[in-house]
């Protein structure tokens, strides 16, 4: 909400501009800016008076805020995110074929497939159903309490199943979206030409799909970047548990902090890509169109 | 058999329902090798749907298809194999955009007979010099013209080296000064004994290159013959008052 003050003063000067424009043009764009900028600090200005001016800050301060915890915490806590990050790198890739195996099950046409369409369906709408943070415990207990001989028990690798279930579900509406968006006649095309159902999908349909859902692709993968802090519930020792055991430790709450830190400094490079992303897209498309 | 040799494609009571729309209501056409078969008729009077048909790309209600003598339209047919030999172009030439236009032309020779890539190109590329088009064979289609696209997509079609060639309103989605490069194009393959079924608008182009044009009505031939007298003296009172209008129009 306080980022929408900024973008609104910058929507004003069209107004102005129909008003003024004959005289002074440019400045115009310069009164925005220096709208936009005014009215952020002001707002930034006041809201961090309102806080640290209140009567718990120094509280507050001392319990989030402690520069000594934080020199303590800070080794424990990103050796541990490591353990996050082995965690997405590897869910990511399977996730990124699972979701492409599952999408390309439910576009298959023909009566004789109904029965894998369907069971491609109830998986996706299962584990788009299903809250991360169960599939995640279920799994993680569950299994390895079954004593099957041969299934693993360790439960860095049950949480790496559980969050690639759960992601390929929405990853493969995902594809699916784009596999749909691509007109019926590049199909015919391909099948006129004597390439089967398969090779039209891989080579005509789908290069052209996954190039346009790369964006919403790379969002789903920030949802699972943070959710991989989920199988701190199976005591697997990743960033946020780490946090959890310094916390517990210290009785101070920096660890948090510099776990939350830890999280924003790695997504916000991701969600600026993404935007990168769509507006190329958005560049290219216009440019077809012309 | 010894009928059938001369013979590419042989239609026979074809029928063809979208829904509860007849569309194509017992069509028979028989295509000789060599021979150029326009298809004529307003829109909506099934002539797409038959070029759709013969390859396959929509299935058929009833009657059966004979392509060279093989009935194509029995249960159990390859569909890929079929349509291996029959080549059609779109009106909206349906190029695979993430492709550049050689990419285009020997992804299916590459694929689908397994021609090893350097051969393929050559042949794509020769193909492609033949139509002078040899300088945009490493261009993306969306940087060439219209018509220049649709020569493209005519190239593709034949990369596959087809037997009959299915030509599906090639030109209609071409600004006026694009239509000539394209029909010259057709002119070609035609003085050269390509055996094609062309559905078309333009009367003049059907006039020229046709050995025989048929006039389709609500999913029917109503009328066929050569071009000239057909196009000029119908005897039909449906082909007159269509091609009137197509003369009002300023297509003739």
């Amino acid at each position: 909400m306080i980022g929408s003050g900024p973008a609104d003063s910058g929507s004003i000067p069209p107004v102005a501009i129909g008003r003024r424009s004959r005289i002074l043009p440019a400045p115009e764009d310069r009164r925005g800016i220096v709208i936009a900028i005014v009215s952020t600090v002001v707002v930034f200005s006041v809201l961090g008076y309102a806080i640290v001016s209140s009567a718990g800050w120094p509280r507050v301060q001392q319990s989030f805020f402690d520069p000594e915890t934080f020199d303590e915490s800070l080794p424990r806590v990103t050796a541990a995110f490591w353990v996050n990050v082995q965690l997405f790198l590897l869910a990511e890739v399977l996730v990124l074929v699972l979701g492409l195996v599952l999408a390309v099950l439910r576009s298959l046409p023909g009566a004789a497939l109904a029965p894998i369409r369907l069971l491609a369906t109830a998986y996706v709408d299962l584990f788009r159903a299903l809250p991360g943070i169960l599939v995640v415990s279920m799994l993680g207990f569950g299994i390895p309490a079954l004593d099957i001989e041969g299934v693993p028990n360790d439960e860095f690798f049950w949480a790496l199943v559980a969050l690639t279930l759960l992601y390929s579900a929405y990853v493969s509406e995902v594809y699916r979206a784009g596999i749909d968006s691509i007109h019926p006649s590049q199909a015919a095309a391909a099948r006129s030409l004597g390439l089967s159902q398969l090779q039209a999908m891989r080579f005509v349909v789908l290069p052209q799909a996954v190039r346009r859902v790369v964006p919403p692709l790379l969002n789903d993968f920030i949802g699972l970047q943070k959710d991989t802090a989920l199988v701190s519930v199976l005591g697997v020792v990743e960033v946020f548990r780490a946090a959890q055991i310094r916390q517990a430790a210290t009785f101070n709450n920096t660890p948090y902090v510099i776990t939350a830190v830890i999280f924003i400094l790695l997504t916000i490079p991701m969600a600026r890509l993404v935007d990168w992303l769509v507006r190329r897209e958005q560049r290219r498309a216009s440019a077809v169109a012309r | 058999m010894t009928m059938a040799l001369g013979r590419a494609l042989r239609i026979e009571g074809l029928h063809k329902s979208f829904g509860r729309l007849e569309v194509l209501r017992g069509i028979d056409l028989d295509v000789a090798e060599h021979e150029v078969v326009c298809l004529i008729g307003a829109s909506g009077s099934g002539k797409s749907t038959l070029l759709r048909c013969i390859n396959l790309l929509e299935p058929i209600d009833a009657g059966r298809i004979e392509v060279a003598g093989r009935d194509i339209t029995a249960r159990g047919v390859a569909v890929d194999r079929v349509r291996r030999g029959i080549g059609i172009v779109f009106q909206s030439f349906n190029l695979f955009p993430h492709l550049r236009v050689l990419d285009n032309i020997t992804l299916a020779p590459r694929k689908v007979l397994g021609t090893p890539r350097a051969e393929a190109e050559d042949a794509g590329r020769s193909l492609l010099r033949r139509f002078g088009l040899e300088e945009k064979s490493l261009d993306y289609p969306d940087r060439l013209s219209g018509g220049q696209q649709q020569r493209v997509a005519i190239v593709r079609a034949l990369a596959m080296q087809p037997d009959l060639l299915l030509l599906d309103e090639i030109t209609s989605a071409l600004d006026p000064e694009l239509v000539a490069e394209v029909l010259d194009v057709v002119r070609e393959l035609a003085s050269g004994g390509m055996t094609m079924i062309i559905a078309t608008h333009e009367m003049g182009f059907a006039r020229d290159v046709a050995d025989r044009v048929c006039f389709l009505d609500g999913g029917r031939i109503l009328e066929q013959g050569p071009p000239a007298p057909l196009l000029t003296e119908p005897s039909e009172a449906r082909t007159r008052q269509f091609l009137q209008r197509v003369i009002a129009a300023g297509r003739l």
